[in-house]
This record gives C-alpha cells, structure tokens and sequence, in this order.
C-alpha cells in the first residue's frame, strides 16, 4: 500500500518535471486544452456523435447478421460446399487486408455512381463498415465455432440432432463463451473507425470537430471528439473485463486449488 | 531562444574564424558577407513551404522550384525583392494542418491559400495579403444546379465543400442553405461526391473553379460567383508565430504590389476568361 502510494506520488513528479513544467507546455495546453473553445464546440460535435451513434448502432445488427452468415458459410462441412467455403474465405482475406479507409471511398464515391442514385452518408458508412467489419467478427466467429471440441458435434450428431441443430443448440452457445472477449474487442475497434465517415462528407464528431478546428486553428475540438469517443468505449471496455471475468471464473471453477 | 542563442554562437565562431583567417593570410578579402542579413532558417538561404501535393495553377506540375504557377511565381518574386536569388530558394513540403501545429517550424514562409484570419493570428504570422479570391459555384450539366441565377435558387440544393474551408463558411454565410451542407476532407473528395451525384453543387475558389470546370470535372461548369462571406478571402504568406521575417516579407508584398509586379503575376496564372455572373 504504501509502496503504491509512494511510486504514484513519485510518476506525478516525473510527469510534472519532463511535461508539464517545460516552455513548450504551455503552447500545448493552449492549442490542444483550451476549455472555452471545448465548452464553445460541445454542442456541434455532440451533434455529430449522434450521426456516429446511429451509425454505429445499424453497423452492429448488420456485420452481426453477416459476420455469421459468412462465418457458418466457411465452416459447412462436406464437398457439395467447396465453392461456398472458397467465397467466403477469399472475402475474409480480401477485407481483412483492405485498409478501411480505402474500403469507405470505394463504397462512398463508387456505389451512388453505378447506383445512379443519391444515397444518404449514412446508409454508405453501415455498408463500409459491414464490408469491413463482417470479415474481422466472422473470423473470430469460425474460430469460435472451431474451438468446440468434435466429440460435442458427434455427440450431438448420435443423439440424431440434425447439422442445424448440432450448430443451434450445443456448439454455438459454447462458441459464444469463447468468442465474446474478442468480439468485444473488434466492437470497441470498431467504434472508433466509425469516426472515419466523415470521409463521406456528413458531418459527423470528426468533422464538426475540424470545422472548429478550422476556424479557430486550434485543436482542442479534437480532443472534445476523442474525449466522446472514449467515453462510449469505456462502458464496452469495463463489461468485457466483467464478462470475460466471470466465464474464466465459471469455466475453471473446482480446478484451482 | 534556442534558435537565437544557435545564431549568436554561429556568429562568433564566423566571426573568430574570419579572424583567424585574416591573421593567417594577412590579406583584405573580406569574408562573404550573406546575401541578406535575414534571420532565416538556413542563413544565405531562403526554405519556402507549400503543399504537399501543390496544385495548378498555383504550382504547375506540382514543382514550385519551376516557378510557374501563381503562388511559385509571388514566392520567387517575395524572395527578389528580400535580396535572394532564385537558386538560394529552398522548397519544403507541409500539409496544410501541420503549419499551424504548434512547435518550431521548418520554413521562413509558407505559401498555400492561406486565408488570413484574426483565429489564425493568435497561431502565426502573416504577411499581407498577395491575392484577394472569390468564391465560385460549380455544378455538372443536368444537375438541379443548371438555371440557378440567384441564391434562392440555390438554398434548396444539396451543397458541397472542402471543411474548414472559406468555401464551406461561404456556403453557411453567403447561401445560408436550407439543407445541410456536406463537408470533404479536400476538394478532390467533394469533386469526387460531385461526379458520383452525391450533391448538386460545390463551392471552390474562384482559381480553382476555372481549373476545375475547364480541367479536371468533365461537363461541369460555374453556376456564378458568390458575394464574400465573413471575413474577406485575402490569402497571405505563412510565417512562425514572431517571425523575425514577418515585417520584410510583408514589405516586400507590398512592394509587389505597388510596382504592379503582383497584377501581373495574377493576370499570368489567374486571369482566365471572363462572364462568370456574379450570384445575388
């Protein structure tokens, strides 16, 4: 205890001598934590966030809903499949490897121009996303799904259940206990690319942000945008340290000793 | 006053030297004397910053060292009239954001459309202005752009622009649209929204509309000029904040600019055609 409070007292003390006591802080505080131009930009950038929100909020029911389409697609059994396994796993590869950003002007400028239609920033940001997204969370769903030991499948088989069944009732509630710290992660992870809509030229935290930015060549709305952005991580950040707690706690109970 | 304090030591040890060597050779050459007594970043040399992609026409073939383009050609011409031959011009690159970040920077001065802005003032300095711009609408054939001959009749359109902008302040301001603009990372993006018929219009500096309409946007031409919005669109030369530099190059602008060696260069790079209506 008190070893601990000595080293934080004594990390305080570095972190004023090497940081905040040098000539440059100041400048810094000033570009980067001035609280009237954070206070003045709140309400546009929050604005914006909304529009991050919304997106966020389609983007998890959509690369959910394919991330496992995808993910069942590359783990169907048996030769009848083999067209279906090599898609599903050449898509994975190819969206895995695309950088996101490239993946959102692709979908933004190049869907509305073979649309012919015009079609709102936000239904373009779900879809980049779900591209991107769909193939990172179906990749940790099939290795979920393949953790699940065979003797659970073939016992599930004996007892005549049928591959949808098998899948429904006895390997997907085990894959889930596995799969759920990673998915977190690629939530959280993906929390944050949605600040890269702004690309699509809705205004959205970012954006509103460097409107700030550019008017008053100051960086603080930044920092107001990214303050934002933690927030919303920190609550999905604390639930899979509390969730992942619990299944170690469950799975391994009766074996410490 | 590192930098100073960097000068001073550089001056002695010259200063010591060109003792030295006078006790030495016991001869009267001189030793060289700078081409200015500028405090510039490199002495004897004088580090321009633009773009890090520069565009026509205000860098031609993205090579400033050329000098053609307008904003080579005014860099050239403020560097003359500091004392600096052309070859003693250094180009450095930065994005447009990175110059005014806070800390040392790497350039005397920096020329990329910079608006001069009183917000911008408390981060740099700036010269005075080598160029005043308009702003410009500009809309592909068939969009519901074509026949606007007023304002109005652009409130109800769905408009583009490069954000932070004066394009998208001038938007807000001059247009005060009905419909909430779409901001872009660049201009290249809102060109990009434009041509996949995600908005009806952009807004563009005037220079740029002309390159643009007559360039790079096929079928697209300029609906009207815009009356200025907010502050007036003067572009001026970027230097440090306390720039030493500041009042000679400011001089040297307005140098140009009475000589009538500023017209000039705007007529060469920037006087393209005519009849552009002027939006009321």
């Amino acid at each position: 205890m008190l070893v601990a409070i000595g080293s934080t007292l004594a990390f305080a003390a570095i972190v004023w001598i090497t940081v905040v006591n040098t000539p440059g802080w100041s400048d810094v505080q000033r570009a980067f934590f001035a609280p009237e131009i954070a206070w003045a930009a709140l309400p546009k950038i929050w604005d914006g966030f909304l529009l991050n929100l919304q997106v966020m909020g389609l983007s998890v029911i959509t690369v959910g809903a394919c991330a496992l389409l995808i993910a069942a697609a590359r783990t169907l059994r048996g030769p009848v499949f083999f067209p279906l396994r090599v898609l599903a796993a050449a898509y994975t590869d190819l969206f895995r490897g695309i950088p996101f950003i490239i993946v959102l002007y692709v979908v933004g400028f190049g869907i509305p121009t073979v649309a012919g239609v015009r079609i709102p920033p936000i239904v373009l940001g779900v879809i980049a996303v779900t591209l991107t997204y769909s193939a990172y969370v179906s990749e940790v769903m099939r290795a979920g799904i393949e953790a699940v030991h065979p003797s659970q499948r073939l016992a599930a088989r004996a007892l005549g259940l049928r591959h949808g069944q098998t899948m429904r009732r006895v390997v997907l509630p085990q894959a889930l206990r596995k799969m759920t710290p990673p998915l977190m992660n690629d939530f959280i992870s993906m929390q944050k690319d949605v600040g890269l809509i702004s690309i699509l030229g809705a205004v959205d935290a970012v954006r509103a942000a460097q409107i700030w930015q550019g008017q008053t060549y100051n960086f603080t709305p930044y920092v107001v945008a990214g303050l934002l952005f933690v927030l919303l991580a920190i609550p999905t950040i604390r639930l899979t340290d509390w969730y992942t707690a619990r299944l170690r706690s469950r799975e391994q109970s009766g074996s410490i000793l | 006053m590192p930098k100073n304090l960097l000068l001073k030591r550089a001056a002695a040890v010259l200063a010591a030297a060109s003792v030295a060597v006078g006790l030495a050779a016991c001869s009267s050459t001189p030793a060289p004397a700078p081409s200015s007594g500028l405090a510039t970043v490199t002495p004897g040399k004088l580090t321009v910053a633009t773009g890090d992609i520069a565009y026509f026409p205000y860098v031609i073939d993205d090579d400033p060292s050329s000098g053609e383009g307008f904003e080579a050609a005014v860099a050239y011409a403020v560097a003359g009239e500091l004392g600096f031959a052309p070859e003693d011009v250094e180009w450095v690159r930065t994005s447009f954001d990175a110059a005014i970040a806070p800390g040392p920077k790497a350039f005397d001065f920096n020329i990329q459309q910079y608006t001069i802005t009183d917000e911008r003032k408390q981060a740099v300095d700036f010269s005075s202005p080598y160029y005043q711009a308009s702003q410009a609408v500009v809309a592909i054939a068939g969009s519901a752009a074509e026949g606007a001959a007023s304002i109005a009749d652009l409130k109800d359109l769905l408009l583009g622009a490069m954000a932070g902008s004066t394009s998208a302040t001038t938007i807000e301001e001059a247009i005060v649209p009905n419909v909430a603009p779409q901001l872009y990372n660049s201009n290249e993006d809102a060109v990009a929204a434009l041509q996949a018929g995600q908005i009806d219009a952009i807004v563009l500096d005037l220079p740029t509309a002309y390159y643009a309409t007559g360039v790079y946007i096929e079928d697209s031409f300029i609906v009207g000029e815009l009356p200025a919005a907010g502050v007036p669109d003067e572009w001026g030369l970027l230097l440090p904040k306390d720039s030493p530099l500041t009042a000679s190059v400011t001089a040297a602008v307005d140098a140009l600019r009475a000589s009538g060696a500023l017209q000039e260069i705007t007529d060469e790079w920037l006087g393209a055609g005519q009849g552009v209506p002027l939006l009321k």
